[in-house]
């Protein structure tokens, strides 16, 4: 359980952080909390030569909203995220999901841009990232630009943020009218990541019926994922509990060839599990819009 | 004053939980090296060579060691219990030499002057593996075309053990019914929460090796550490010092203890070796492991008559010191359980796999038989249409005071097991359960009540009775008191514990008879220089085996320090007292003296009765005549998630009688404790090897341990039948919930899917397999839902 030798680096600034990962690119890792980083490192499954560690960058941390939605600073901690009053009141299957996560050590440590650049198949914050419409801000020494949370995952570990580019912050729009967000997760009882998590962004039009749905699912495939069958199956109709569940039923639809298969779960029984948290994440999620 | 029986809080705790303790992890000697073990990442595999160069020349390495270097000086892990002269024992070599037969196997060690240059040369050394089939299975292992592990061991076997009492065939022809069922217990991984180390330290002036090391045994580590490797027993320390956990896991001469020691002798310089947790899940010994069929027999009015089992125990791929005795003796004997069963047959097939070997782990055969019994009890009840505890207390044997004989052979000390299944009872409502499930299933609810009624074999052991089943060492223990001039107590105890509270418990004996204040009262443990010797903390003997030594010497010393008090009194010995610290002349209270002016009277020599030698101090070896037999009832509720399959804990209620208690609330901790190591093996634990003999459950994220939200708070209470065998009273309570806990919360698994018509789940009770049993109903009867 010793890492490899790496070169350590603690920038006091986004700029000065920028250079260094222009500098070392992929022989470089961005250290958050680095609370799935250092296990890697320590079990040998990975031996960068540099860390750029993010814990000395000021303003990256932090929640604010305005009338387009949240901002989250990349490197605010699952704790403080658990506290945002909010993030309570616009995006509370964050605040579910944090719950979930790990124990306190880790919660105090996490982060969600850290999280979401380590893109675990089995992470919670993925499929609420997902279910939210978020984007992240990836930035550079020349430039930012914004990722959609449909564009970010690429595959099992990987995610559309270039080698150069850094996580600054994540954004959660405001959703339209009544609306109402939730994530349920059944937890692998060894690891405690997720067989499956299911989050869901459920709005609710002035005749009762969805306007419209984002529900999205992790740990059942290499990749968090939309379960768009099951949003289809949602819109435009009036939220029942049959209508819910025929619509959880599919949320494992679109990930049937690429299910993941472990000495925890077989892949047909994480598909029935997406189903049965579908079917919790939506119905609260429907609740909360009510 | 009396301290017997009082929840005396831990005088071990406030240095534990401030972090005061010192681990091996927190020695340090100067000069200290550091080791890295090159492990196999292969099942099984025969080494064509080794390239050391790239290693050699990594900065801060001091030396490196392969099999072929030190072989001769290293020896063979020995076997610490022998079951018969057909019993194969292939060599053992802590380096392996030509072959690879697990993963994990050391093959190579790296010395360095830091751990982390260690690790980076250790990855340098080059082994060529040329690489063999592998099997991981008891029952694959044996079929004809399996690969071999051992020459010695043909059709990879390393004993047949059978045990017969009574006669099955003849039970089988007369019984009502026959119910057969195949049951497997999985392999477990202790996972202590202090994984293994070492520190190794050489004397080339005194030729003296001082080993710290963490384990149960320290003195037996020292004797075989000597057998191994011929260096004199007299030149061999070893400490045990504040050990985090073991469950039977540090109850072994290890590789690494053979080792550390050997590389520190080579270099004359200390080296230190701490166990990573990856390296914990593949070197340090699993339990259980047995692939069984079994079969009981009995009749419609709910007697039974019979128990027959076929056992395939995997032992992994070498001998650990004490893994023959655990699936045999104590698992075979143990078949007849609470009951009058009369006819008992027992084979047992030790199998060699290439995996991590098994040995005990808490409960050790116990845990094994006791599931089997327990569960093939419901098995038979659901057979014939009974209630499970009917059937349980129409076959109990009733209250006994002077010994049961079972046909196996065996003397079960003192019982009332109708005494513990009633106060079970009383603490649960079993008709209102009943009525509850009923209406709980009408709602489409899955409830389901386990009971388990066990009894287990403590307080190891009478050594003639060990020696003569196998051991290798005597099985006694023994205890030193000594008081100081000025009236504080050093106990030397041959028992080392790994957080049981052995410090405590002890200070209590000796407070309440010596009227010692705690706080002057040292307890010392685990060190081959200080306690003469001892066998060490397993099997729950601690207090019926160690404490009984103690309660010897105590009697020693109270019966000299009276002669003294009489001496100095001028009374006659007869005429005084020992009353909460003072000697006291009967019925002329003025006339005494303090505990502590005798001991110092005892020192000074100036006066004491003539011929008496001075000093006050007493040795004692206490080696009792039979075991000692906890038992009890435990009762499980569970609720199954209908959806999920989750299997969620509802009610958890324990009745146990370890006999007489002498800190209640370090049992009820033990019972906790080994509770939840039970409920962890029926509802999440698995060691899971591929086909290509790699631990896919290899780490805490893929080796499921309970956690406390999942678990309910559990009711526990106990009777009391002391035990004749030990001058305490007390029977043994370390292992006790493990191995009550695994029937019945299977038991209460089945019972919430028994109009299913569902009669076994194999554990761990996972949600899918719930889940599968449910969705397979569910298609089976579409319209039930």
């Amino acid at each position: 359980m010793v890492t490899s030798n790496f070169e350590y680096f603690a920038p006091e600034s986004f700029d000065e952080a920028a250079a260094l990962l222009a500098k070392h690119r992929d022989a470089a890792k961005i250290l958050a909390g680095g609370q799935s980083l250092l296990p890697v490192l320590k079990l040998r499954l990975a031996a960068p030569e540099v860390l750029i560690d993010l814990s000395n960058v000021p303003e990256l941390s932090g929640v604010s909203s305005d009338g387009d939605g949240l901002t989250i600073g990349a490197m605010t901690t699952y704790y403080d995220l658990s506290q945002s009053a909010e993030i309570q009141k616009a995006a509370p299957a964050i605040i579910e999901a944090t719950s979930h996560v790990a124990d306190v050590q880790v919660r105090n440590r996490g982060t969600i841009g850290g999280s979401l650049s380590h893109s675990d198949p089995a992470g919670d914050m993925p499929a609420v990232f997902l279910a939210l419409n978020g984007s992240a801000v990836a930035r550079t020494r020349r430039g930012t630009r914004e990722i959609a949370s449909d564009r970010w995952f690429v595959d099992l570990f990987a995610t559309a943020l270039r080698p150069t580019e850094i996580v600054t912050q994540i954004k959660i729009p405001t959703a339209s009218g009544k609306s109402g967000s939730a994530y349920a997760k059944f937890e692998n009882p060894a690891s405690r990541y997720a067989l499956a998590g299911v989050a869901a962004s459920v709005s609710i039009g002035s005749d009762g019926n969805v306007s419209a749905a984002r529900v999205a699912v992790t740990g059942v495939g290499s990749k968090a994922t939309r379960a768009k069958r099951t949003e289809r199956i949602l819109i435009g109709k009036e939220p029942t509990a049959s209508v819910i569940r025929r619509a959880a039923d599919r949320a494992a639809a679109e990930i049937q060839d690429d299910l993941t298969e472990d000495i925890h779960a077989s892949g047909e029984y994480r598909s029935h599990l997406a189903g049965v948290m579908a079917e919790q994440a939506i119905t609260s999620a429907v609740e909360r819009a009510g | 004053m009396t301290l017997v029986g009082e929840s005396v809080k831990r005088i071990e705790d406030p240095r534990l939980i401030t972090g005061k303790g010192t681990y091996v992890g927190d020695v340090s000697v100067p000069g200290m090296l550091h080791m890295q073990i090159v492990r196999s990442p292969h099942g099984h595999a025969n080494i064509k060579n080794i390239d050391v160069s790239a290693a050699n020349s990594s900065p801060g390495v001091v030396a490196i060691f392969t099999g072929a270097d030190i072989a001769e000086q290293l020896g063979s892990l020995p076997v610490g219990w022998v079951l018969d002269e057909e019993m194969k024992q292939p060599p053992h070599p802590p380096l392996a030499t030509d072959r690879v037969r697990m993963v994990g196997d050391a093959v190579a060690v790296v010395v360095a002057d830091s751990i982390a240059e260690a690790v980076e040369a250790a990855e340098l050394v080059d082994v060529d593996y040329e690489v063999l089939e592998a099997v991981v299975s008891a029952v694959d292992a044996q079929k004809s075309d399996a690969p071999q592990l051992h020459e010695e061991a043909p059709g990879n076997l390393a004993f047949k053990w059978e045990i017969e009492g009574g006669d099955w065939a003849e039970t089988v022809k007369n019984a009502d019914v026959v119910v057969k069922q195949d049951i497997i217990n999985q392999r477990l991984i202790p996972n202590a929460i202090e994984t293994r180390g070492v520190v190794a330290d050489y004397n080339p002036g005194t030729d003296q090796i001082t080993m710290w090391t963490s384990t149960q045994i320290p003195h037996l580590v020292r004797l075989l550490f000597t057998l191994v490797t011929g260096h004199p027993e007299s030149k061999v320390r070893i400490i045990a010092p504040e050990v985090g956990g073991a469950f039977g896991s540090k109850l072994y001469l290890y590789a690494e203890e053979v080792i550390a020691g050997i590389v520190a002798k080579q270099l004359a310089r200390p080296v230190r070796w701490i166990e990573s947790r990856q390296e914990n899940y593949v070197a340090t010994a699993h339990g259980r492991d047995h692939i069984s069929t079994a079969e009981i027999a009995g009749n419609k009015d709910g007697e039974i008559t019979g128990i027959n089992v076929v056992v395939n125990a995997n032992l992994g791929a070498y001998l650990s010191t004490f893994a023959p005795l655990i699936p045999t003796i104590l698992f075979g004997v143990m078949l007849a359980g609470q009951y009058k069963i009369q006819n008992v047959k027992c084979k047992v097939l030790g199998v060699f796999t290439n995996t991590t070997p098994t040995d005990a782990y808490r409960g050790a055969g116990r845990p094994e038989a006791t599931y089997l019994l327990e569960r093939m009890v419901d098995r038979f009840a659901q057979e014939i249409g009974r209630d499970p505890v009917t059937v349980r207390r129409k076959n109990m044997i009733n209250a006994f005071r002077n010994g049961y004989e079972t046909p196996t052979g065996v003397m079960y000390d003192t019982g009332n097991f109708k005494g513990a299944l009633n106060k079970a009872l009383e603490h649960f409502d079993y008709q209102g359960f009943r009525k509850e499930q009923r209406e709980a299933r009408r709602n489409g609810k899955l409830l389901g009540v386990g009971f388990s009624s066990y009894i287990e074999i403590t307080g190891m052991a009478p050594s003639a009775v060990a020696s003569s089943l196998g051991a290798g060492a005597g099985l006694w223990e023994s205890s030193t008191l000594r008081v100081h001039p000025t009236g504080s107590v050093s106990v030397y105890s041959g028992t080392a514990p790994s957080g049981q509270g052995h410090e405590t418990s002890f200070a209590q004996m000796v407070a309440s008879q010596l009227g010692v204040a705690m706080e002057n009262i040292e307890v010392h443990h685990g060190d081959t220089d200080k306690q003469q010797f001892g066998t060490g903390t397993f099997g729950s003997r601690s207090l019926a085996v160690g404490g009984a030594a103690l309660h010897m010497s105590l009697e020693k010393v109270i019966a000299k320090a009276k002669k003294i008090a009489a001496h100095q009194l001028g009374v006659p010995e007869k005429q005084i007292e020992l009353v909460n610290g003072t000697f006291i002349v009967e019925d002329i209270p003025e006339s005494s003296i303090g505990f502590g002016d005798v001991a110092l009277e005892a020192y000074l020599a100036k006066n004491l009765p003539p011929g008496m030698e001075p000093g006050l101090e007493a040795t004692s070896f206490f080696d009792p005549e039979n075991f000692t037999w906890p038992f009890g009832t435990h009762i499980a509720v569970v609720e199954l998630d209908a959806d999920t399959g989750e299997v969620k804990l509802k009610r958890y209620v324990a009745v146990d009688d370890v006999g007489n208690v002498m800190n209640p609330m370090i049992v009820d901790g033990m019972v906790h404790g080994g509770i939840t190591q039970g409920i962890g093996q029926a509802l999440w634990e698995n060691g899971v090897y591929g086909d290509d003999a790699q631990l896919l459950s290899g780490s805490m994220l893929d080796y499921a341990l309970p956690i406390a939200k999942n678990l309910p708070s559990y009711e526990t209470d106990r009777t009391v039948t002391p035990t004749k065998v030990n001058p305490l009273g007390a029977k043994g309570a370390g292992e006790a919930g493990t191995i009550a806990a695994c029937p019945a919360i299977v038991n209460a698994c089945v019972d919430a899917l028994n109009h299913l018509g569902v009669t076994h789940i194999d554990m761990p009770v996972t949600s899918e397999k719930v889940w599968r049993i449910l969705d397979e109903k569910k298609k089976a009867h579409p319209r039930r839902k």
